[in-house]
């Protein structure tokens, strides 16, 4: 058997303990909370998650001290030698018996959960597709023939189950508010369903968690979830034409052809290339969830697209003047 | 303990030969040697003959001619060190990343730049670092631990490294010119199909050419393990690392295939408009991310298990006892190299798919714990039952074990599919998966650098500056990656340029920014350590105490490696065998000689180690540098659109491989048997399954078939997925010509086959029926390509018929193969290159056409006959 070495090795006391602690400390006091947070529920499936999580949180650090602990006390503490016996139990306790018992449990009650989050919806169905890099937005009441569309924000009613149909145009995106409940992709050539259930009123973000090309990090969107009656006060008057003033920005929307790509439902534009605007105005976030819905940013945004979202599919209308940009964004933003 | 307590008494060698197609003179003598034999003394001037003949031998190149090297020793070291310049160049990228993202809406770097940068760092660190380091440090290390001269192809190591260097050139050098691969290293179409710009095709042209590169030196390295370990050391007596390198190569060589099989699907798409990918025309992008995953999960476990047995390497030092549960981690290891080929779908629990295989998936993933748990309790347990000595590796260790479990913690977390879906592709999967790299892989690795570079240089790394190092990278770390578990939770999306600043996460990314300017410190150190000048002092042989056979490298810097190769019997030899190192070191072993002016090491039987052949290998050479740049030619100029020159550097590439083979391999020998020292004497020329180049040709076409039936799983995925494949009224493959084609390669096949007999028979005829085989092989490719061609199908129309000509271009290019391989027969029989007794290319040959033929037949029958059936 060899004998001591030059490596025998000094017992230090670990300064990143300390720190790891008081780091530990500090995330914990500090919130968790913020509108895209997953822990901070707002949704059935959400809330289900976040218990799951609470406690496999919990589990994981008991097993990471145990584990540790055990390795720090046998290489630091511990100078005798256990037998051969002792030594095999230990894999076998370890090794197989620990892990079978503690992943059985974990997955019967995990997996269970699975069709909880796959229920049907109550009635309302919306079809959201993903496209580079905004969402496409279509309402379906129950026995609804045709949809009401819409872009660039969800709206879903406190209390029910509503199914969410998921497409995509082009590349592959994913759908996530993660105060309502988990992802899924948006795939092209097929169609996913998932169902969300709110049980708080209020704004909640999301975002594309695919990666989709250039400007993914900027395809976001909120979803305001509402109760009942005012979700069908909404919705009726989402699907109501849009509240076109006559007047110069009127004027300029079209002359600059803007209809070509974008729809005004009740008018003349019609273009489905771009997100309808039938009732801009009444979002509550522009260009995906990236901008605050004000004039100024309205005007920003038609000047130069790709500044604020590189590679999105809008030309610039860098060629308007001040004044023709602030009469265009001020009539867009009243589009209520 | 003596040589021979065993119990075993002392036999001939010709016990248990026989094998098949090996018509060599059978091995003569007393083996196993007894104690009598090994005790006698060897004479002072015999010994000082012989150590000059083997120091001529072994001389490593000087001057510019370094780098024709070949020898494991020289390969080894370059392939390690450019694996590590690699990811040095990825963690800067990293470093660059976590600047843009310190503040929310910084402008250091675009939207473009940024998806460059992350695209490259993952590719890099996996591509070119994690696969790589593992191939690098067992070519250095493996034929040390088994007590080898060198592995048994040191040439395909050479061109390997070659074609690693130049592909890893390539790929990581399109950053500079901004035009990198830029649609994350998973490469899911269509985005990256559609991608403009040459960055998908250097993705998959570059990372394809070092994935071949991958599967060459896993070849090499499972071959090593099985037939160049020392006289008498059976299986149950590998040390531990190699029974990892034979698990991990196993796993190289069926999970690279799969990927290999999807950059071909996907460069046919991007080149040819073939539509595999696109929904529009049939297509289905989840087929990518199938092929993909079978690849990528595999692969985390392909980076995984080496530490771990770098772990299993030094544990039973540190515990200065041999390891418990030896059988138990072998289990474990082959366990879960079985289980991580069932897991892929966990990286697609949001794509869709039932929430039944979600289930099953999610169990299998758990189920992983296992085997892992059992080969980490192995080593606790071992620690406990010896009396441990701390020392600066098992330091790493320990910090890997503490990061390790944290990742592997989280791993069953996001393994139950609905957390999953919280969490998928945010910040927390990115902080998951870097504590399960750097706990089994970073921190397992530089451990063993500071444990095994005694082994490699003679000289000891620094024990003060490698605890700055560990503190440094151990507290960074920490720091950057655990606060990314929360960053994720609260809702950061991976993959982002740029977040708002009002969701909470400015604090925790700042955090992060910082601290991985403190890792970077740490492997700075760790990077002066390794490349400081060291002075000419050598430590002493075995530093550490260890008990295994890679200690006993010659101290005073010999290139031989061993001075004799000496009989196992035990685990751990150097504490289990008594004067092992003295007579090893006196020649008193096997092959303390080199006669003949040529490098040579011992061959032995796969399970019990009876030693076999005196394997003559192969010196300094210049050629597999010039193969390794045609054939990087071959693969690099169709990302510019440059087919002719492409093709004539194909040309040239396999121009060059033949004159190496045809130059260097299956010598007939001056003579027929050599001693080997101990009054044994073998032969040095072997042909059949006792040869290497048959076994090497067997994992080789395993890799192979893999990559095959990837292609055909493209077909009944489709079949599966979609309700239009066949699209209604397509038309389909002639039955009678594809039939005719099966028919030319069948009896080709047996011509073959019939050549091979008649030959090994000193009948006329062999080389007749080798050229009737010619055009039969030719007439089989006509044959195929026109059972596609005359009902007019064509690929760029809809899947369909692109699936089914992409196993017509596969069978095609193996037919041609098949072709040259029958050529060079048929050259080696006619300018006596190959005789009746010196014919293991006849055997190789046969072996590649066994699976030929079943390619051929899988391959008409999904053309000719499933589509009518479905």
């Amino acid at each position: 058997m060899p004998q001591d070495g030059p490596q025998a090795g000094p017992r230090r006391a670990a300064p990143w303990c300390r720190l790891l602690g008081a780091f530990l400390a500090a995330a914990l006091l500090s919130a968790c909370d913020g509108p895209q947070s997953v822990l901070v529920p707002a949704g059935e499936d959400a809330s289900q998650i976040d218990r799951l999580f609470r406690v496999m949180l919990v589990g994981a650090i008991v097993l990471w001290l145990g584990m540790n602990g055990l390795f720090y006390f046998i290489t630091r503490r511990y100078t005798g030698a256990i037998s051969r016996r002792r030594a095999e139990a230990v894999i076998l306790g370890g090794g197989v018996a620990l892990p079978v018992v503690v992943i059985t449990a974990l997955l019967v009650w995990g997996l269970s959960i699975m069709p909880d989050q796959r229920a049907p919806g109550d009635g309302l169905r919306v079809r959201i597709v993903g496209e580079q890099f905004w969402w496409r937005v279509e309402y379906w009441p129950e026995g609804a023939e045709a949809p009401v569309v819409s872009a660039n924000e969800l709206r879903l009613p406190v209390g029910q189950r509503s199914e969410i149909l998921l497409d995509s145009a082009d590349v592959i995106h994913a759908f996530w508010i993660p105060a309502l409940g988990g992802k899924m992709d948006m795939i092209p050539g097929r169609t996913n369903r998932m169902t969300l259930a709110p049980t708080e009123a209020g704004t909640f973000r999301g975002a594309c968690t695919e990666f989709c090309g250039l400007s993914h990090a900027l395809m976001a969107l909120n979803a305001v979830t509402l109760e009942e009656p005012d979700f069908d006060a909404w919705l009726a008057a989402e699907a109501g034409p849009a509240r076109a003033a006559e007047g110069p920005g009127r004027d300029l929307f079209f002359r600059e052809g803007c209809g070509a790509c974008h729809a005004l439902r009740g008018t003349p534009a019609q273009g489905a290339v771009g997100p309808d605007l039938t009732h801009l105005g009444s979002r509550t976030s522009l260009a995906s969830g990236i901008l605050p819905m004000t004039a100024e940013a309205l005007a920003g945004w038609i000047r130069d697209p790709q500044a604020a979202k590189p590679g999105a599919e809008m030309p610039a209308y860098d060629h308007l003047t001040e004044d023709e940009l602030a009469t265009l964004a001020a009539w867009l933003e009243g589009l209520e | 303990m003596t040589a021979d307590a065993t119990g075993e008494a002392t036999g001939d060698a010709t016990r248990g030969h026989g094998r098949f197609g090996t018509d060599a003179p059978p091995p003569q003598g007393p083996f196993p040697p007894t104690e009598a034999m090994l005790s006698e003394p060897v004479p002072g001037d015999v010994a000082r003959a012989q150590e000059d003949r083997l120091r001529r031998v072994w001389k490593t190149p000087e001057g510019w001619r370094y780098f024709s090297d070949v020898n494991n020793t020289s390969v080894g070291r370059w392939y390690c060190l450019t694996a590590f310049f690699f990811m040095l160049c990825a963690g800067v990228l990293a470093l660059l990343m976590r600047l843009q993202l310190a503040v929310p809406g910084n402008d250091l770097l675009s939207a473009d730049r940024f998806n460059q940068f992350f695209t490259l760092h993952g590719s890099a660190m996996m591509f070119l670092f994690a696969v790589p380091i593992f191939e690098a440090v067992s070519i250095l290390i493996l034929p040390a631990l088994l007590g080898a001269r060198d592995l048994p192809f040191p040439r395909l190591s050479a061109y390997g490294y070659w074609c690693f260097l130049i592909g890893g050139i390539f790929v990581m050098g399109s950053v500079l010119f901004d035009v990198a691969p830029r649609s994350g290293w998973f490469m899911y179409p269509p985005l990256a199909t559609e991608d403009e710009g040459i960055g998908s095709d250097i993705w998959l042209l570059g990372l394809s050419f070092i994935e071949v590169a991958s599967i060459a030196a896993a070849v090499e390295l499972i071959v090593g393990v099985l037939k160049c370990r020392p006289p008498g050391m059976r299986v149950n007596l590998m040390p531990l690392y190699a029974w990892y390198v034979l698990v991990v190569g196993g796993m190289i060589l069926f999970a690279f295939p799969p990927l290999i099989a999807g950059d071909l699907l996907f460069e046919l798409e991007r080149s040819l408009d073939w539509p595999f990918f696109d929904a529009a025309r049939g297509g289905d992008p989840v087929l990518w991310q199938h092929l993909f995953w079978i690849f990528g999960h595999p692969e985390v476990y392909i980076v995984f298990l080496p530490s771990i047995a770098l772990a299993a390497m030094i544990v039973p030092t540190a515990a200065r006892r041999p390891i418990l549960g030896y059988s138990w981690i072998v289990l474990s290891a082959v366990g879960t190299g079985f289980l991580s080929f069932g897991l892929w779908v966990h990286h697609m629990f949001t794509t869709g798919l039932p929430t039944l295989s979600l289930g099953f998936f999610s169990a299998a993933s758990e189920a992983v714990v296992i085997p892992t748990g059992v080969q980490l309790f192995a080593f606790v347990a071992t620690l406990m039952a010896g009396r441990v000595k701390m020392s600066l590796p098992m330091l790493w260790i320990a910090g890997a074990l503490a990061i390790f479990t944290a990742g592997g913690l989280t791993g069953v977390m996001v393994a139950i599919a609905p957390f999953d879906w919280q969490v998928h592709d945010t910040y927390f999967i990115v902080a998951h998966l870097h504590y399960t790299l750097f706990g089994g892989m970073v921190f397992p690795v530089i451990g063993g650098v500071y444990y095994f570079f005694p082994v490699i240089t003679g000289k000891e790394l620094s024990n003060r500056l490698g605890r700055w190092a560990f503190w440094l990278i151990f507290a960074g770390f920490n720091l950057a990656f655990l606060p990314m578990h929360l960053t994720g939770l609260k809702g950061m999306p991976r993959r982002v340029f740029t977040y708002p600043g009002d969701l909470g996460l400015n604090w925790l990314n700042l955090v992060s920014t910082v601290a991985s300017f403190v890792i970077a410190a740490g492997f700075a150190v760790f990077l002066w350590d390794l490349l400081r000048p060291k002075g000419s002092r050598r430590t002493p042989r075995n530093p550490y105490d260890a008990g295994t056979l890679e200690w006993s490298q010659s101290p005073e810097g010999e290139t031989w490696g061993v001075r004799s190769i000496p009989y196992i019997h035990t685990r751990y030899p150097l504490w289990q065998q008594e004067r092992i190192l003295e007579r090893m070191d006196a020649g008193r072993y096997y092959l303390p000689d080199a006669e003949a002016g040529q490098r040579e090491t011992i061959i032995t039987s796969v399970i019990d180690a009876r030693p076999l052949q005196v394997l003559r290998l192969s010196g300094p050479t210049w050629v597999t540098m010039l193969a390794a740049l045609f054939t990087g030619g071959t693969f690099i100029l169709p990302t510019f659109k440059m087919y002719a020159p492409a093709l004539i550097c194909g040309v040239l590439a396999a121009m060059t491989v033949l004159y190496w083979l045809w130059t260097a391999t299956a010598r007939i020998p001056e003579r027929e048997t050599v001693d080997a020292g101990l009054g044994l004497k073998l032969p040095v020329y072997v042909s059949g399954s006792g040869s290497v180049g048959w076994w090497a040709m067997w994992i080789t076409m395993l890799g192979d078939s893999t990559a095959f039936a990837s292609l055909v799983f493209g077909v009944f995925f489709y079949w599966t997925a979609r309700s239009d494949y066949p699209p209604p009224g397509s038309d389909h493959a002639d039955p009678w010509l594809a039939g005719a084609a099966l028919a030319a390669a069948l009896l080709s096949w047996g011509l073959t086959l019939v050549a091979r007999g008649l030959n090994r028979r000193r009948r006329r005829g062999a080389r007749l029926a080798l050229a009737a085989a010619l055009p039969a092989t030719m007439a089989a490719g006509a044959a195929l390509f026109y059972a596609l061609r005359l009902p007019g199908l064509d690929p760029v129309t809809h899947v369909y018929p692109a699936s089914m000509w992409v196993l017509v271009v596969w069978a095609g290019a193996h037919l041609g193969l098949g072709l040259v391989m029958q050529g060079y027969c048929l050259a080696g029989l006619t300018f006596g290159r190959i005789t009746p007794r010196h014919d293991a290319p006849m055997w190789n040959v046969s072996l590649y056409w066994h699976f030929l033929a079943l390619t051929m037949l899988v391959t008409v029958a999904t053309l000719a006959v499933v589509p009518r059936v479905m």
